[in-house]
C-alpha cells in the first residue's frame, strides 16, 4: 500500500510529465509547416445539402514555355513535384549573377532529389533565344532535366511573373534595361506559393534550403 | 632641449597616424571600388559565377594580363578568356568613370586579396598603361 502510494505519487506523475514532454515534441514536429502565400478567397460550396466554407489559394496558372534543350515545359513538367523559380536575363549585370550563384546552390543540394526541379525564366526573350540559353546552363554545367531554363512570348512571361508575385518590368534607364525582383519562390504540388526568398542573399537562400526538406515532407504525407 | 625633443615625438607620432590613415583610407578604396563596380557579378568573394564569369580569387588570368588590366577595367572586355584553365565568354562592361587613381587601388585590392599575392602597381605604372589602352 504504502508502495502503491509512492508509485502514485512520484512515479505517474515523472511518466505523466515524461509524455506531455514527448507529445508535445512530436506535435510541434507536425506543425512545422510552410504558410501558402498569395491572395485567397473564402467560398461557399454544398456538400450533401450542407453549406461548407473552402479557402481557394492562389494558384499559378497553365503556362507552356520552351526550354534550353527545345523541351515544352508545363504545369506537367512539375506534377507531384515542387519547385524553385525565378527570373533574371542572361545580360544582366546588376543582380542576376548572385541570384545564379545562390540558385546553384540549390541545385548542388537537391540535384539527386528527383521531387526538387528549378525553373529560371528569362525577362529577355529577344536576347535569350534557346541557343543563348542552352549555352549559359552548360557553361553553369547543370543537367536540364533539373533545372528548365525557359524562354517564350514575352507577354506571357510578364503574365506569369505577376502571378508569382515578382515586378518585372522592361525600363530603358535601368542597367541591363530591365528592372526585376531578385526572388526566388518556392511552389508546392498543387501550384500554390510556399514561400519567398531574396535570391540575392545568402542568409534567405539558407532558409530557403531548410524550408525544401518540410515541403517534401509534407507532399509525402498528403501523398499517402 | 627636452622640450624640443617632446614636440618632435609628438609631431612624428601626428605624422605617423596621418599617414597610416592615409594609406588605411586607399586599402578601404580599393574594397569601396570593388564593391560598388564588381562586386555584383564577380561576387564580394571574388568567386565569380561558375563557367559564366570568371573568378579573381586565385585568379591567374591576374599576373598573366596583369599590364592589361588597367585598360581592361577603363574599356571593358569582349570575346572568350581562359581563366585557370577554363574557358569564359561574356562581354565584360566597360567603367569609363573610373579615374586612374581609383583604378590602382582597386588592381592593388585585388592584386592582394581573394588569394592573390601578387605584385602590386604603382600609379605611375597604372597611368602609363591606361595611356596605351587600344582604341575600340
Amino acid at each position: 500500500m504504502k508502495r502503491n502510494n509512492l508509485a502514485t505519487r512520484t512515479l505517474f506523475p515523472a511518466l505523466g510529465l515524461v509524455a506531455t514532454l514527448l507529445l508535445s515534441g512530436c506535435s510541434a514536429n507536425q506543425e512545422k509547416t510552410l504558410p501558402i502565400l498569395g491572395e485567397r478567397q473564402v467560398v461557399e460550396r454544398q456538400v450533401n445539402g450542407k453549406t461548407v466554407e473552402d479557402t481557394v489559394y492562389l494558384t499559378i496558372p497553365n503556362f507552356a514555355f520552351v526550354d534550353q534543350d527545345s523541351q515544352q515545359v508545363t504545369n506537367q513538367t512539375f506534377a507531384n513535384k515542387i519547385y524553385v523559380t525565378d527570373f533574371f536575363f542572361t545580360t544582366c549585370p546588376s543582380i542576376c549573377p548572385k541570384m545564379k550563384t545562390q540558385m546553384l546552390r540549390v541545385y548542388d543540394k537537391f540535384k539527386d532529389n528527383p521531387n526538387v526541379l528549378l525553373l529560371s525564366h528569362t525577362i529577355d526573350p529577344q536576347h535569350d533565344t534557346v541557343a543563348v540559353l542552352k549555352d549559359f546552363s552548360e557553361r553553369l554545367g547543370v543537367s536540364s532535366d533539373k533545372w528548365h531554363f525557359v524562354t517564350g512570348e514575352k507577354d506571357s512571361i510578364y503574365a506569369i511573373a505577376e502571378k508569382y508575385l515578382v515586378p518585372v518590368k522592361e525600363e530603358k534607364g535601368a542597367e541591363g534595361g530591365f528592372i526585376h525582383g531578385g526572388h526566388f519562390m518556392l511552389i508546392d504540388g498543387e501550384r500554390r506559393i510556399r514561400g519567398v526568398y531574396d535570391g540575392t542573399d545568402a542568409a534567405a537562400v539558407d532558409q530557403l534550403l531548410n524550408d525544401i526538406p518540410v515541403l517534401l515532407k509534407e507532399e509525402q504525407h498528403e501523398k499517402k | 632641449m627636452r622640450k624640443s625633443r617632446m614636440v618632435a615625438v609628438v609631431l612624428g607620432a601626428a605624422a605617423l597616424t596621418t599617414l597610416t590613415q592615409c594609406f588605411t583610407e586607399k586599402q578601404n578604396e580599393g574594397l569601396r571600388v570593388y564593391q560598388a563596380n564588381c562586386a555584383s557579378c564577380h561576387m564580394d568573394d571574388g568567386s565569380g559565377l561558375r563557367g559564366v564569369i570568371p573568378p579573381l580569387a586565385n585568379s591567374d588570368y591576374l599576373v598573366k594580363y596583369r599590364k592589361q588590366l588597367p585598360c581592361l577595367v577603363r574599356r571593358g572586355l569582349n570575346g572568350e578568356i581562359t581563366v585557370n584553365g577554363i574557358s569564359y565568354n561574356k562581354p565584360m562592361p566597360a567603367s569609363p568613370k573610373l579615374r586612374d587613381d581609383e583604378i590602382a587601388n582597386l588592381l592593388n585590392y585585388l592584386q592582394t586579396n581573394f588569394g592573390n599575392k601578387n605584385e602590386r602597381y604603382t600609379m605611375q605604372e597604372v597611368t602609363e598603361y591606361l595611356q596605351y589602352c587600344p582604341r575600340r
